[in-house]
Parts: C-alpha cells; sequence; structure tokens
C-alpha cells in the first residue's frame, strides 16, 4: 500500500496536440464572408406585369457603359463625386422640385419624412465586375451616410451604436431604395 | 562570491519543464478550431474578390450557398480555356444547373431556415457583368432573391 502509482508520461500530449493543430490549419480556412447584401426583385407576374409608375423625379438611373464608364441620370460623372449627388438626391434638403418628393410616414408612433428616391442601377454586359462593386459600394456608402447623419439628428449616437429596434426604425426612415435594372443587350462581346 | 561559485560545481542547471507546452499548444488548437472553418471546396476557378469599404458580415454562415464565378485555375485552362466559368460545389457548371442547385442547397436545409438562405456570389473582379446578369436572372427565377456580392473589406480608405 506504502507504493505510490507510476504517473503517466504526459511528454507526448503535446505531440498529439501538435499533430490535432496542424490537421486543424491544413484543412480549414480563414472565414472572411463580407460582402454586400442585396434583394433581387422577384420575376414580375406575366399577367399581372404593369410597370410600377414611379414619378419621373422620384428615379435617378445610374448607368455604367461597356468601357467602366458612368452616367447619374444623364451626366457623365466621376465616381468619386457619385457619393455626394446620391445623398443630394435622396435626402433633398431644399425640397427641390426636381428631386424625389418625400412622405410622410409613421414609424413607431412618429411620423418621418421618407424620401421616396429609388436608385436604378443599370448595366452593360461587358461592365467589368469590379467597376459595378465599386459602384454599389458607393450607392450604399451615400445610404449609409444618411442613416448616420439620421441617427445623430434623433438618437444622437450613430446607426451602429443604436439598438436593433432603433435601428430597424432608422432603416424605415431612410430606406436604401436600389433597384438592379434588368440587363440590357447592349454591346454584345 | 563563494555562493555562486559553489553552487555551479555540485549542481546541474535544472531542465525547462514542459508540462505546460501541451497546454499551450491545446490553447492554439482551440483557437484555431474556433476562428477558422471547414474547406467545403477546392476552388477551381481563380476569384480575386472586389474591394468594399461598406461590405457587412454575414450573419449567418452556414444558410449560404456559394457560387463561385472566375476564370478556371492553370491546371484547367487547357480544358476549359480562360473565359469566365461558373462552379458549383466541386465542378464546373453552366447557367441551367443553378436551378438544381438552388434546389438542392434548399434541401439541406431546415424548413424554417430556407427563407433566410443567401447566396453568395464569389466573383472575381475581372469578370464581366454579362454573366453576372445571367445569373442574377437565373437566381430571380429560381426565388432565391437574396444574395450577397462578396467583397473584401479595404482597408482605412474614406
Amino acid at each position: 500500500m506504502a507504493k505510490k502509482t507510476p504517473e503517466i508520461n504526459s511528454s507526448s500530449t503535446a505531440d498529439i496536440a501538435f499533430l490535432l493543430l496542424c490537421y486543424f490549419l491544413m484543412t480549414t480556412t480563414m472565414g472572411d464572408q463580407s460582402g454586400l447584401q442585396r434583394r433581387l426583385p422577384p420575376i414580375p407576374d406575366t399577367k399581372t406585369a404593369q410597370d410600377q409608375k414611379v414619378n419621373r423625379r422620384n428615379i435617378v438611373i445610374v448607368r455604367i457603359n461597356s468601357a467602366d464608364k458612368l452616367f447619374a441620370g444623364n451626366e457623365a460623372m466621376d465616381i468619386i463625386y457619385l457619393k455626394d449627388k446620391m445623398k443630394e438626391f435622396l435626402a433633398n434638403p431644399a425640397n427641390d422640385p426636381n428631386l424625389p418628393e418625400k412622405e410622410e410616414k409613421e414609424i413607431e408612433g412618429k411620423t418621418y419624412q421618407v424620401s421616396k428616391g429609388v436608385i436604378s442601377l443599370q448595366n452593360d454586359r461587358g461592365t467589368s465586375y469590379q467597376a459595378y462593386i465599386a459602384v454599389q459600394n458607393e450607392l450604399v456608402k451615400a445610404v449609409n451616410e444618411l442613416r448616420d447623419e439620421f441617427s445623430m439628428r434623433e438618437f444622437g449616437r450613430r446607426f451602429s451604436l443604436l439598438s436593433e429596434d432603433q435601428q430597424e426604425i432608422v432603416k424605415k426612415a431612410v430606406p436604401q431604395n436600389i433597384s438592379e435594372a434588368e440587363p440590357k443587350d447592349t454591346g454584345k462581346k | 562570491m563563494s555562493k555562486f561559485g559553489g553552487s555551479r560545481n555540485n549542481k546541474s542547471v535544472p531542465g525547462i519543464s514542459s508540462g505546460s507546452l501541451s497546454d499551450i499548444v491545446f490553447m492554439l488548437l482551440f483557437f484555431f478550431m474556433v476562428t477558422t472553418q471547414m474547406r467545403e471546396t477546392e476552388n477551381k476557378v481563380i476569384v480575386k474578390l472586389p474591394e468594399a469599404s461598406e461590405a457587412a458580415k454575414l450573419e449567418r454562415k452556414d444558410l449560404s450557398a456559394n457560387i463561385n464565378i472566375g476564370s478556371p485555375t492553370r491546371q484547367y485552362q487547357a480544358m476549359y480555356g480562360t473565359d469566365a466559368r461558373i462552379q458549383l460545389n466541386d465542378s464546373f457548371k453552366t447557367i441551367d444547373d443553378i436551378r438544381d442547385f438552388i434546389a438542392s442547397e434548399r434541401d439541406a436545409m431546415s424548413e424554417a431556415d430556407r427563407s433566410l438562405m443567401t447566396v453568395n456570389l464569389r466573383v472575381d473582379e475581372d469578370v464581366r457583368m454579362g454573366i453576372v446578369s445571367d445569373v442574377k436572372q437565373e437566381l430571380r427565377r429560381c426565388s432565391a432573391l437574396k444574395i450577397m456580392y462578396a467583397s473584401r473589406k479595404a482597408g482605412g480608405d474614406k
């Protein structure tokens, strides 16, 4: 009874753990699943295919042609000016009759002026994906900045710091109305 | 003087205990197990994602279906050329196969999650929009409307 039980040699557990570690290093990848999320419009029913009547002042067409040149409205534009232009379009601070109308909407017991503006993004089959994403990014950035400004005004904090309910309110008050038009078959490759 | 001199003569330096080594390695192991995910498919197309500063993280990774579009990697170029191709799961596919792919991805999910499925479009930045538009049209036809343009987060440009 005086005999001690011999200790189990634990020096090899490190080796075992190293093997496992190597296995996981080889078979897994770092997750970097980020991107721009979008909702595609559903296919319209052929019978009830009624083009939604959108007032001309409520829509701006952003077009990227096959040479990756950008047109907003009807003028050629450099991409660095796009964000400010879109912010002006969506916010319409001076209530310009040529810019989108606003609609009184009640969200959670408060009425807000919600812009009815829609950005329609058109591309060509020859447009490069990089240019397309760059433009998408600018549009999202414009909306995000408007949301930030709105949250600062209403809640005194930035959009990302708001609670989930408040974020929902902001999302409704500053909608992300970016429509991706059906591709046009121009400039076949 | 004598204190240091004396101890050197009759005692050897104690060995470094390696008992905690395994703990350290296990900690590393857990770190990698938590932060990484299994690589399900081998990339057969080259995908260099475009940069976007506004990229948001996908919340439910398990609810996404990946569609890779890009030019085939070198070992497949002899067979498939260098034009942009679509890769679903583990093989090159055409636009017409997307319908089946989406259906099978849907089937693999539970009933409640199906409406939350996001199609993750991993498209190389040099690809032309033509093929992407075709894919988008096909996705609309399959009513898989939630999509995400996968992109890298750009580093700190304002």
